[in-house]
């Protein structure tokens, strides 16, 4: 336990003892297509504890963005239980907050600081506008966005558009925070940046934060624990640790040797699934 | 693979300081003539000049009766006298008066389609059935069955506007309404947005590019409509102000029976200045404060 570096070192431990925050069990997921109904899941488990970075992590078609989905209630598990607190999860609330990839989550006719009130005031958060006004300010003074406030969505970059979408997720202070891989649509000097910033925001607050990404060492920097899912259906490959590694680890033995094991869990399906479509073929 | 062939090899070299002296201007401003000439109302004003310049140029010179075309000039005079003494400005407002009394009945009927459309399947087949039966019957085409079940007045030009209205502009806010990105949806919906305040915090401003495009259709075939049916009806509707009778459209019918050519002509000018005003001042005012400043219509 020692090893454990920053504040995380204090919050672990406890963290073993507590209930989970959030519970998925035997949770299977289909959805329809025009042609097929795809079982985008298959029994897939894991609890979050608080103050957990928590991070899904699998190729694509492993189905980590539909459990995301599932656990902000957009979608009805087709078997097996979501709950959060212990209470079953039925439609979309204001106590999962959800960031996503795409820079239009932000509304395109209100400004930054209207983006962050709308969401306090229509999720119940703050009753008096100028309650609403100081929470907002705060959390754009943290996202370090200060001066642009009053600046509407289209004139940001990629990077500043995310920044607002996590303050204003932030801003409502929800049980858990869903990230559905936010920077995977910045370039990569900013995605770094980006996760730096996630980070220390972490170490300020200690929210709870769900973390969907398809970029092992994107996992490694930002999780604390992580979910490694196989594809077609998706289903748990493995949950490993990640607490004891960050941007400084980059290129170390441990971090090397974690993402070694991870890429050899992916890769082992990788082949698989390319002899298939070779036989296919033939 | 140190030596790759073909790829010359230079020393490397890192600037120790980098001095701004020379750059030059890094923002310049810009000159007088290129803001001007950036400035959409004085380009195509300067279109507009050059139309009536050649207008009045050919029909100077190629000595065409007043009847056929009147001078620019001529109609210019015509619209003042219209103006001064013919109460033309009563008539513009007896029309207008008609026009936006159709078109809000037009716009609430849209809205009640629109919302009904998006709330379930049978008004969105409702909606989609009704728009592709009516969108393509002209307006006019109504006005015989309105004068027979209105009568000869406002009512029937009323009735005959909301057929102009309401399909466009619900058809449009429906197509936008169905194209608003599933991410903002689903951002509405983390927030606890629900029915109408779904539709009317998220929905009608995420659509709001077409909702507006339908409202200016709509606006455009109403106008439209609504002078071919006073040409029709004549003056003995809407006597809203006193003592002008008629509207827009009776001012030119009736000139044309009086042969006052050029003031048919100052009558389809005046028809010309009312669509391009609401045009080019309300509606632009409108897209400067919404779709443009958010970045949602390129300017």
């Amino acid at each position: 336990m020692a090893k454990r570096n920053g504040s995380a070192a204090g919050k672990k431990p406890a963290a073993a003892t507590t209930q989970p925050i959030l519970n998925v069990d035997g949770v299977t997921l289909q959805y329809k297509t025009k042609e097929h109904l795809i079982t985008a899941t298959y029994r897939v488990g894991f609890d979050v504890y608080p103050a957990d970075r928590f991070v899904l992590l699998g190729p694509s078609g492993c189905g980590k963005s539909t459990v995301l989905k599932g656990i902000a209630g957009y979608m009805k598990p087709v078997e097996g239980s979501i709950r959060l607190k212990g209470r079953e999860i039925s439609e979309p609330g204001p106590d999962r907050v959800m960031v996503f990839q795409e820079f239009d989550q932000l509304l395109p006719w209100k400004t930054v600081k209207q983006n962050i009130i709308f969401a306090l005031h229509n999720g119940g958060k703050t009753d008096t506008a100028a309650e609403a006004e100081d929470i907002a300010m705060e959390y754009i003074t943290k996202v370090k966005l200060t001066g642009f406030e009053d600046t509407y969505p289209h004139m940001l970059s990629g990077g500043m558009k995310q920044r607002v979408a996590i303050a204003r997720g932030m801003a409502m202070e929800p049980d858990v925070l869903l990230m559905d891989e936010p920077f995977a649509a910045l370039d990569a000097l900013t995605r770094l940046q980006m996760q730096k910033e996630l980070l220390q925001l972490w170490e300020d607050t200690h929210f709870t934060v769900l973390f969907v990404t398809h970029s092992i060492e994107e996992a490694l920097i930002v999780g604390s624990r992580i979910l490694v899912m196989s594809p077609h259906p998706g289903q748990v490959k493995a949950e490993l640790n990640a607490h004891h590694l960050n941007h400084d680890n980059v290129g170390d033995k441990k971090f090397v040797k974690v993402q070694q094991h991870i890429h050899d869990m992916l890769f082992a399906d990788r082949i698989l699934e390319d002899e298939i479509q070779a036989a296919d073929r033939t | 693979m140190s030596n790759v062939p073909n790829v010359l090899v230079r020393s490397e070299f890192e600037a120790d300081e980098i001095g701004k002296a020379e750059t030059g201007d890094v923002a310049r401003k810009l000159t007088l003539f290129e803001r001007i000439s950036d400035m959409n109302s004085v380009r195509k004003l300067s279109i507009l000049v050059l139309v009536i310049v050649a207008w009045e140029i050919y029909t100077r010179l190629s000595g065409v009766s007043e009847l056929i075309l009147p001078k620019f000039s001529a109609t210019a005079e015509a619209l003042y006298q219209a103006v001064m003494s013919e109460q033309l400005l009563a008539m513009v407002w007896n029309s207008m008066t008609v026009l936006v009394t159709g078109y809000a009945i037009g716009l609430a009927i849209a809205t009640l389609l629109t919302t009904a459309a998006t709330m379930s399947r049978f008004g969105n087949d409702v909606l989609s059935t009704l728009t592709a039966m009516l969108n393509p019957l002209p307006a006019i085409a109504l006005l015989p069955l309105a004068l027979l079940w209105f009568g000869l007045g406002a009512d029937a030009i009323i009735f005959t506007l909301l057929h102009s209205v309401i399909w466009p502009v619900a058809l449009n806010a429906h197509v936008g309404f169905m194209s608003v990105s599933e991410t903002q949806r689903m951002v509405g919906r983390n927030y606890g947005l629900k029915g109408l305040v779904y539709v009317g915090k998220l929905l009608i401003p995420a659509a709001f590019p077409q909702i507006l495009m339908g409202l200016k259709i709509g606006w455009a075939y109403a106008w439209r409509t609504l002078i071919a049916a006073e040409l029709v009806f004549g003056g003995s509707i809407s006597d809203t102000s006193e003592g002008a009778s008629g509207g827009l459209g009776w001012f030119i019918f009736a000139n044309q029976m009086d042969l006052q050519i050029a003031h048919v002509f100052a009558g389809l000018f005046t028809v010309i200045l009312v669509g391009v005003f609401v045009e080019n001042v309300i509606f632009n005012a409108i897209e400067n404060r919404t779709v443009r400043r958010w970045g949602m219509q390129a300017r």
